[in-house]
């Protein structure tokens, strides 16, 4: 339990000390909120959509909990190239904890950093339907959260370097951000489109947050919450499976 | 003397490069052990197998009693160890850093705070314990770096050419430590380095490996006595030759070489 804690506090610090890091993965978000928000309004008020900030928001908090809890997985790179994951590796600690410490650190940071963005988004008009269920904007919040930290650290066991790191910005983050939902209304997609977001764990985590904060969704709370609880359990394993096989 | 360490015909393979050879000895319970060679000879490869950090190809090792292939978690139990390069974690203060390795080997809280205190103290970094480490010289790190690795008092203790880069009061400083720790505590040391009058001076036995092989094992006079040599460090240039040997750079090399470039900027 202490093991799991160090390395969680150990990920917090880290986070809270890099400013540099908490305005930059704050920004992109943000200019999507504002731009695409702003911007695309109009169109979609005249398509009979409604508020699209409104639609589009828990979309936004989804990305940027991705875009953190992927980079934070994936962070163990750096360790590895900087040396101190020899340090946890050689401890008298099971590896299942390490995984776990870790996980559990990068997931907070990522959910703080959802709740920073739905904080702002609360500033360009956003409102949600219930305050009541916020805490269940949280479940679904975290559960994103760890679902991609974990899917990051698997990753990132089997990588030397970061090499590959465009790579899986380019051809599994985006595909993961753009065919989630987060932008646009799934009903009448192209049946290939459909097909794909329903594969997509985002688009689960999308859609719960939006039913929470908006009233509004797609696939319903209960398959949403059950479909990324399987996922993330399934991905812890597999994380802690690769993160066992490292290799230094 | 009972034996902590015994490696039997270990062999590490890296795709065509053979870099531990069927190496096979054992070190005593209590001793001071030197594993000696050139750069590229293989030690750094036996190091990481020992500690659990690298599968060997073949062979098997036991380590105060665990093996190695079966009860990794038993080795972990049973050894420390101060890495050749650099594994601090440089976003955290000097104390976090020692605090961090003190839980991950469950050093009791009262035991912790006072050895943490008593470790900085003695390598002169109390006064900078609040300091991240990437303000920290490269003499500093390595010195917390030792530190930290004596924090725990383990069975065994591994130091990978633990003194590189120190200056000679620094050494003699850190050296007298860790002997006494190894009389007091029966602490078994097995270190590697590259300066010769510092094994000669500490180490009961050397074991000189060359190309993945052991070529000669012994005390240090034992050593000079059979190459007719004045010191150990001329018994072991008659063992090895004089060609000098060149390691290739790894990615991490290349990735602080970037890291540094951009931090010039």
């Amino acid at each position: 339990m202490d093991t799991v804690y160090i390395l969680w506090l150990r990920q917090i610090k880290r986070y809270f000390r890099s400013r540099a890091r908490i305005v930059g993965s704050i920004g992109q978000p943000l200019l999507f909120l504002v731009a695409l928000g702003f911007g695309l309004g109009p169109v979609y008020q005249r398509a009979g959509g409604g508020s699209y900030i409104e639609f589009l928001a828990p979309g936004i908090v989804a990305m940027a909990i991705l875009f953190t809890a992927v980079f934070s997985g994936i962070e163990i790179i750096w360790d590895r190239q900087f040396g101190f994951l020899k340090e946890t590796l050689v401890a008298p600690v099971s590896r299942i904890q390490i995984m776990l410490g870790r996980t559990l650190g990068g997931a907070t940071v990522a959910m703080f950093q959802g709740i920073i963005i739905f904080i702002l988004s609360m500033f360009v008009g956003f409102r949600p339907v219930s305050f009541v269920l916020l805490p269940l904007a949280l479940v679904f919040m975290f559960l994103i959260a760890v679902l991609f930290t974990a899917l990051g650290t698997a990753i990132a066991s089997r990588l030397e370097d970061m090499q590959g790191f465009q790579l899986i910005m380019n051809f599994l983050v985006m595909p993961l951000f753009f065919l989630s939902g987060a932008l646009f209304p799934l009903e009448g997609l192209p049946s290939a489109i459909a097909t794909i977001v329903k594969i997509d764990p985002l688009a689960y985590g999308v859609d719960g947050l939006r039913h929470v904060l908006t009233g509004v969704a797609n696939f319903g709370l209960f398959a949403d919450f059950s479909i990324l609880l399987v996922i993330t359990a399934l991905l812890l394993l597999i994380g802690s499976y690769l993160f066992s096989k490292i290799q230094i | 003397m009972e034996e902590i360490i015994n490696i039997s015909h270990l062999v590490k393979r890296f795709d065509k490069l053979v870099a531990v050879n069927d190496i096979s000895f054992s070190v005593k319970k209590g001793e001071i052990f030197a594993f000696l060679g050139p750069n590229g000879a293989g030690k750094s490869t036996t190091i990481k197998i020992l500690t659990t950090l690298l599968r060997p190809t073949s062979g098997s090792a036991i380590l105060n009693g665990s093996d190695l292939s079966s009860n990794a978690l038993g080795v972990r139990n049973s050894f420390g160890i101060v890495f050749q390069d650099p594994s601090l974690d440089d976003e955290l203060t000097a104390y976090e850093n020692m605090e961090f390795h003190g839980v991950l080997y469950r050093v009791p809280k009262e035991v912790r705070r006072a050895r943490i205190e008593e470790l900085m103290k003695f390598v002169e970094l109390w006064d900078r314990k609040d300091t991240l480490i990437k303000f920290f010289s490269g003499g500093m790190k390595r010195r917390l770096e030792i530190a930290r690795g004596l924090l725990h008092h383990p069975k065994i203790l591994f130091l990978d050419e633990p003194t590189v880069g120190l200056d000679p009061q620094t050494r003699n400083h850190i050296w007298s430590y860790i002997q006494d720790l190894n009389k007091k505590e029966g602490i078994t040391i097995f270190f590697t380095t590259h300066y010769m009058d510092e094994a000669e001076r500490v180490a009961h036995r050397v074991a000189i490996v060359d190309h993945g092989t052991i070529i000669e094992e012994g005390s240090p006079e034992e050593l000079k006595r059979k190459t007719n040599a004045a010191s150990l460090e001329d018994a072991f240039l008659s063992l090895t030759g004089h060609e000098i040997r060149s390691e290739e750079a790894t990615a991490a090399d290349y990735m602080r070489m970037h890291r540094r470039a951009w931090r010039g900027r």
